[in-house]
């Protein structure tokens, strides 16, 4: 139990999927406008990687690992089917995104109607696939490991958009010299923030 | 002052727009109403008819700043003298303190000015005078052998992406005085960190005095925190709980002394322009996480027993909670949220410093992470009163 806790505190603020893999920034910068819209992109982010990262998780372990056929019979258990991974991972995150989409549309269509086309485009948001690569790469135990990585990214990823979102909504006021207004000053505000998150980093949990 | 008023007025014809200066315009307009109550008016908007407007505020900011600078200049010289081991008269220990700090003041408002007024003139807008508290908190907040040219090049950072970007004065989301530490600290981490950087003279003299280190308390406790041995009866290290008031020890110019920071404390409470909510939810925030971790301490983690007000007294915690936390443009606006505001810088500055091994000093980098996080405070705050006023509304309905 404290190990999940451990992971998922670590994805959060440590391994914060925006501040230290500057991952997912296409959406993080273009859907920041307001902190209504991006509170709905967070949400369907953490919703999307909750899914499909165990998803993932028990695919890769059960099909894709190299040997992890083995429990069809013993003699596939040479099969290394790890190069099908990145393409089963995206098949998986779109199938997933698609049904975030039905769901938004049907039961929030104003949402729908302002986040517009980086909802479909979370299919192919890196923070997703990067989950998905991470919990590959680092090697989780469990399915409870897997799942408790994917929330705490989501939730990671989830702060870094509203934050942003709620400090443009108040540089909306400010005098930004001409040339910066729009992408520039959102530029510098991400880079001070990750400066801001280096608090976290060297903690070990 | 009627003489003063006179050269004024004459010059002012040049410098006004159509005159021949009138590029000097906003250097002669900020030494004008540095003397004089300037005659123009609010003409829209809400506002609120006082005496104070900005720069008056700044400069009560930059009073309340003097005793923690002079106490700073006292500690250079007599943490220096210690170090070499010879004992000085207390007007020596000051004046040696003042000589080491005058150039670091003179290379923050030079740079920090000298941008401001570059783009003041650029831009068409008031030189602003935020900067005269910016420009002496960078000098209290960095050790004092750091060398010049890194506190120019950290001003120069944090006027420009700190402040100007934003629009200057007034529209910051970060404390600048914070951004140019945070930059020192992350660019140059080994002239900002060890043991030697917090005395004058230390990393550069080879005479050291037996037995005397140059370790702030901090560090002290960072390096004990595996530890058994110590006890927290007598203080920290070679310091009492008496020295950790007053001051007495290595660390940061203007941060060491207690009872410095606390007049300055005064100063701005009773003048109302520090936000007594911001700085008694911060030192609430910090005396509350030391307790907590008090009672979850295991036996052998030192720095997690060491008594909860101890966090309160060493370091960076009672500069950062009276000074910088309380900067009213970065710090959150609505009253609920500067509780909250507060109250997580406390919790998160002792939470770093006890539990994250790279960074001794948590204060910094916690008031940088709410500064990101007081807008969104803000907004959740606001868009709760909201929901409330609205359910009142729909009852009396």
């Amino acid at each position: 139990m404290e190990n999940l806790i451990n992971i998922f505190v670590k994805s959060i603020f440590i391994d914060n999927m925006v501040f230290a893999y500057f991952l997912g920034m296409c959406s993080f910068l273009a859907v920041s406008k307001t902190v209504k819209t991006s509170t709905g992109l967070g949400l369907a982010v953490i919703f999307v990687l909750g899914i499909t990262v165990p998803v993932d998780y028990l695919l890769n372990e059960y099909i894709l690992k190299p040997g992890a056929l083995a429990w069809l019979s013993p003699k596939y258990a040479e099969v290394d089917l790890s190069f099908l991974s990145f393409i089963i991972f995206i098949a998986i995150i779109a199938s997933m995104v698609q049904l975030v989409e039905m769901i938004v549309e049907k039961f929030a269509p104003s949402l729908y109607a302002s986040l517009g086309i980086f909802l479909p485009l979370i299919a192919v948001n890196c923070a997703i696939l990067g989950g998905s690569l991470f919990m590959q790469e680092r090697d989780y135990q469990s399915v409870a490991e897997a799942t408790s990585f994917a929330l705490g990214s989501g939730i990671g990823w989830f702060l870094a958009i509203v934050g942003i979102a709620a400090i443009r909504e108040k540089i909306k006021y400010s005098n930004v010299p001409a040339p910066l207004r729009g992408l520039g000053i959102t530029f510098i505000v991400t880079g001070l923030m990750a400066i801001a998150f280096m608090s976290f980093m060297g903690i070990k949990l | 002052m009627k003489a003063l008023r006179k050269l004024l007025d004459n010059i002012k014809p040049h410098v006004e727009k159509g005159g021949k200066f009138h590029y000097l315009y906003s250097g002669f307009d900020a030494v004008e109403t540095l003397f004089f109550v300037p005659n123009t008016v609010a003409k829209k908007g809400a506002h609120i008819r006082d005496a104070i407007d900005l720069k008056r505020t700044m400069f009560i900011v930059v009073i309340a700043l003097i005793p923690a600078l002079l106490f700073g200049m006292w500690n250079i010289g007599h943490q220096h003298f210690l170090s070499i081991g010879e004992t000085e008269t207390f007007m020596g220990t000051f004046l040696f303190g003042l000589l080491k700090m005058l150039p670091l003041i003179i290379v923050s408002y030079g740079v920090g000015l000298g941008l401001e007024i570059l783009f003041a003139q650029n831009r068409g807008h008031e030189v602003n005078e935020g900067f005269f508290v910016s420009g002496m908190l960078i000098p209290l907040i960095v050790p004092i052998d750091t060398p010049l040219w890194m506190v120019g090049i950290a001003v120069a950072f944090a006027v420009i992406i700190g402040k100007e970007v934003f629009g200057g004065t007034g529209m910051n989301i970060w404390n600048p005085a914070l951004l140019a530490r945070a930059f020192l600290f992350f660019a140059y981490p080994s002239d900002m960190s060890g043991d030697k950087v917090w005395v004058e003279g230390m990393s550069h003299l080879d005479k050291v005095a037996d037995g005397f280190s140059g370790a702030t308390p901090l560090a002290v406790m960072a390096a004990e925190a595996g530890d058994k041995v110590s006890t927290f009866a007598n203080g920290i290290g070679n310091w009492s709980v008496i020295d950790l008031v007053i001051g007495s020890y290595p660390g940061s110019i203007g941060e060491t002394s207690v009872i410095a920071i606390g007049i300055g404390a005064l100063i701005l409470l009773f003048t109302g322009i520090a936000s007594w909510k911001v700085m008694f939810s911060v030192f609430a925030g910090g005396l509350g996480m030391g307790l907590l971790f008090n009672v979850v301490a295991p036996e052998s983690n030192i720095f997690m027993q060491m008594p909860a007000y101890y966090h309160l007294l060493i370091g960076g915690f009672a500069f950062g909670a009276v000074f910088m936390a309380t900067d009213p443009v970065s710090a959150a606006q609505t009253s609920k949220g500067k509780y909250i505001y507060g109250f997580l810088i406390g919790v998160i500055a002792v939470l770093i410093r006890v539990v994250n091994p790279a960074y001794p000093e948590g204060m910094m980098l916690s008031i940088l992470l709410l500064n990101t996080f007081a807008p969104l405070i803000d907004f959740y705050v606001i868009q709760g009163n909201i929901k409330k006023r609205l359910k009142r509304v729909k009852v009396t309905a």
